[in-house]
C-alpha cells in the first residue's frame, strides 16, 4: 500500500538508483510517479560517463510497471543516439518476464507522403474548392429546385402536414422577431437621415428614403438574415443530425427520395412565406421611419402615405418580392448542403451548423448585391 | 496468501427524493481479483459505481478505495486516488476531438512532465496491449465500437493504476468482440497486476471473468462471495440466473 503514495516520491528517488563506473544499478522501484525526477537525473549521468559501453542492472530491482519498461527502452534509444552501446543486465524472473510482456516494437509506419509543392497544393484546394463546394452545391440545388417545383404537383410525395409544420416553422414563428427589428431599424435609418435632411431643408425626402431603403434593400435583406439565423441553422442541424444517426440512409432503402422528403418541404415551406415574412417587415420599418417623421421632421401621417404613393412604383415592390424568394431558396439550399456534407459523429453536427450560417448569411448579401446591380 | 483489501463498502444506503435506491450495501474487493457487480435493470449497479468513484455524495454508511475514505478526503488527496483508478466508461468516453493516441497519452501529458517520446512509447506500448497500435493517428468517429471499447481500455490502463473500474464493458459489442474484451480484461490483469471492479449483466462475461461477485437486487446485496460459491447457491435468485438467465421473475407471471 506505501508504494501506492504518490507524496512519499523524494525518499524512494534518493535510493532507486545507484552508478558505479559504467554500471547504473537499479534499485527498488522504477514506476510510473518515479519517472519524473528519474528520466533526466539518469541522462544527466550518462552524459558523465565517459566509457562507450552502459550496463543498466536491474539486479536490485524489485518493482517495474509498464511506464517504467517504456524509460528504460526510452533511455536505451537515447543512449544509442548519443553513440554508446547499452546492456540491460540482470534482473529477477518477474522483472524480465515485465520486460518481455511490455517488448516494444514501432509500429508500421505508413510510407511517407510525398511532398507536395506550395503552387501545387493551392492548385489542388483551388479545384478541390470547385468540385466540393461549388461544383456540389450547384448539383444539390439542381436536385432540389427540379423536385420542388414538380412536387407542387404531387403533394403526396412528402408526408402529410409536413408543408404546414415547416411553414410555421420557418416563416410564422420568426413574425415576432422580423416585424420588431425591422421596425427598429426603420427608426434607426429614418433618425440617422432625419439630421442630414434637416440641414437642407429637404425633410420630405426623408419618406422616398425610408420607403424606398426599406421595399427595396433592408426589408428583404433583413428578412433574410434574420430567416438564416433562425432557420437556416436549424436546417443543417436537423440533416445533419438526420445523416449522422443514418436516417437518410433509413429513408433511402425504404425508397423514399431524402431530398423529396425531407428538403422540398423546407423549400415550399420557406418559399410561401419569406415574401410574406419581408412584407411585414418592409410595413413595419416604414412605420418605424413614419414615427421619427412625425416627431423629428413634423411631417404628418397623412403627408407621408401620401408622398409614398408618389415615391415608391410597383417595381420597387416587386422586386423585395423577387428577392425574398431568391434568398428563401439560397437558405434552405446552404443550410441541407452543410447538413448533408456532415462528417465525424455528433462533434460534426455543431461544425457544420455553424459553417451553414456563416455562408447562408455571406450568400444572401452577395445575392443582394448582385440583384442590386441588375435591376439598378 | 491473505488478500489484500482495496476496497471496502459498509453500509452504504442511498435514496433520491422519495425513491430509495440503495439500502445497506456491504462488500470487499481483492487485490488482483476480478469482482463483478452484476444485477437487472434498476438494481442499482450504476448507482454503486457512482458512489464508488466519488461522483455521488454518500449519505450513509462509507466507502474506502485503497485504503482512503472517499467521504472525507480532502481534494488533492482526492486527485491522487483519481490518478489511481482507472475508469472505463460505457460509451468509451473517448475525447472526439482527439485523435486516439492523443486521447491515451493525455493523463499523462497533463500530469507528467515526461518527454513527448517517452510518452509515446508508454501510449504505444499500452495499444499494443489492446492489439490497437496502428489507429494512433485516427480519431474515434473512424473506429469501430470493439476497437473504440479498446481504446477507452487503454486509455483507462495508461497511468498503471493498481484499480480498474469497468461500467457494462459488453454493452453493443457483438459476443465475440465481447470475448476478446474479457480476454483482453484478463490478460491486463496478469500482466500488470490490477484489481478489477466490473459491472455488468453478461453471464457469458461473468462466467468468464468473475473471481467475486456481489449480486444485487432492487438495492439490495442479496449474495456477495466468490463465483463457485454463487453457483452452488441454493438461493432461488441466483439460480435462476446462472440457470436461465433471469434477474427477476415477474411474480404475475408466476
Amino acid at each position: 500500500m506505501k508504494k501506492l503514495k504518490v507524496n512519499n516520491i523524494p525518499e524512494k528517488i534518493i535510493s532507486n538508483y545507484e552508478v558505479q563506473d559504467n554500471t547504473i544499478y537499479l534499485k527498488r522501484s522504477l514506476l510510473l510517479v518515479d519517472l519524473d525526477r528519474w528520466v533526466p537525473e539518469v541522462k544527466d549521468i550518462t552524459k558523465k560517463i565517459s566509457d562507450p559501453l552502459i550496463i543498466i542492472n536491474l539486479d536490485d530491482l524489485k518493482k517495474i510497471d509498464s511506464a517504467g519498461v517504456a524509460a528504460l527502452y526510452h533511455l536505451k534509444d537515447h543512449l544509442i543516439k548519443t553513440k554508446k552501446e547499452v546492456h540491460i543486465v540482470g534482473g529477477r524472473s518477474s522483472i524480465r518476464k515485465k520486460l518481455d510482456i511490455f517488448s516494444f516494437h514501432e509500429p508500421k509506419t505508413s510510407p511517407k507522403v510525398k511532398q507536395i509543392s506550395f503552387l501545387e497544393r493551392i492548385g489542388g484546394e483551388v479545384s478541390n474548392f470547385f468540385s466540393d463546394y461549388i461544383g456540389a452545391y450547384f448539383i444539390l440545388a439542381a436536385n432540389v429546385i427540379f423536385w420542388t417545383v414538380t412536387d407542387i404537383f404531387k403533394p403526396q410525395a412528402h408526408r402529410k402536414g409536413e408543408f404546414y409544420n415547416q411553414a410555421v416553422l420557418i416563416g410564422v414563428n420568426a413574425v415576432y422577431i422580423v416585424g420588431s427589428l425591422s421596425f427598429i431599424i426603420g427608426l434607426v435609418i429614418a433618425l440617422q437621415s432625419a439630421a442630414q435632411l434637416r440641414n437642407f431643408g429637404a425633410n420630405i425626402f426623408i419618406v422616398d428614403l425610408t420607403v424606398i431603403s426599406m421595399m427595396r434593400e433592408m426589408g428583404p435583406l433583413i428578412t433574410a438574415i434574420l430567416v438564416a439565423g433562425r432557420s437556416g441553422s436549424a436546417i443543417a442541424a436537423e440533416i445533419a443530425t438526420m445523416k449522422v444517426t443514418s436516417e437518410l440512409d433509413a429513408l433511402k432503402t425504404m425508397a423514399l427520395n431524402p431530398i423529396r422528403f425531407v428538403i422540398v418541404p423546407k423549400m415550399h415551406g420557406s418559399i410561401v412565406t419569406m415574401p410574406f415574412l419581408t412584407i411585414l417587415a418592409d410595413v413595419s420599418g416604414i412605420f418605424g421611419g413614419m414615427l421619427i417623421a412625425y416627431f423629428y421632421l413634423d411631417i404628418g401621417p397623412e403627408v407621408f402615405i401620401n408622398r409614398m404613393g408618389e415615391s415608391l412604383y410597383n417595381r420597387d415592390i416587386l422586386i423585395g418580392i423577387f428577392k425574398s424568394l431568391i434568398f428563401a431558396t439560397l437558405i434552405v439550399l446552404t443550410g441541407s448542403f452543410f447538413g448533408l456534407r456532415v462528417k465525424e459523429g455528433a462533434e460534426g453536427v455543431g461544425k457544420v451548423t455553424t459553417v451553414a450560417v456563416v455562408v447562408a448569411i455571406s450568400i444572401v448579401i452577395v445575392a443582394d448585391s448582385i440583384i442590386g446591380l441588375v435591376f439598378y | 496468501m491473505p488478500l489484500k483489501k482495496i476496497l471496502e463498502v459498509n453500509g452504504l444506503s442511498a435514496t433520491f427524493g422519495d425513491r430509495r435506491i440503495l439500502t445497506d450495501i456491504s462488500f470487499k474487493a481483492y487485490h488482483e481479483e476480478v469482482t463483478v457487480i452484476l444485477g437487472g435493470s434498476g438494481s442499482g449497479k450504476t448507482t454503486i459505481l457512482k458512489h464508488l468513484l466519488g461522483l455521488y455524495e454518500i449519505q450513509e454508511g462509507y466507502v474506502t478505495v485503497l485504503g482512503k475514505d472517499i467521504n472525507t478526503i480532502d481534494e488533492p488527496e482526492q486527485k491522487q486516488l483519481y490518478l489511481q483508478m482507472g475508469v472505463f466508461y460505457q460509451n468509451g468516453g473517448l475525447l472526439n476531438s482527439l485523435t486516439i493516441g492523443e486521447n491515451v497519452s493525455l493523463p499523462l501529458e497533463q500530469h507528467t512532465q515526461l518527454d513527448a517520446d517517452l510518452i509515446k512509447k508508454i501510449v504505444l506500448m499500452k495499444l499494443q496491449l489492446v492489439h490497437l497500435e496502428d489507429v494512433y493517428d485516427l480519431y474515434p468517429s473512424q473506429l469501430s465500437g470493439g476497437m473504440l471499447k479498446r481504446a477507452a481500455l487503454a486509455r483507462a490502463m495508461v497511468m498503471d493504476p493498481p484499480i480498474l473500474f469497468c461500467d457494462e464493458p459488453g454493452s453493443g459489442l457483438d459476443p465475440i468482440s465481447l470475448a476478446s474484451l474479457d480476454n483482453l480484461i484478463l490478460n491486463l490483469r496478469e500482466q500488470l497486476g490490477i484489481s478489477i471492479i466490473i459491472i455488468t449483466h453478461d453471464i457469458s462475461s461473468i462466467m468468464r471473468i468473475a473471481d467475486r461477485i456481489i449480486f444485487l437486487d432492487e438495492g439490495k446485496v442479496i449474495f456477495h462471495g466468490l463465483l463457485k460459491d454463487a453457483l452452488k447457491s441454493k438461493n432461488e435468485m441466483i439460480h435462476n440466473f446462472f440457470e436461465k438467465g433471469i434477474t427477476r421473475i415477474n411474480p404475475d407471471y408466476s
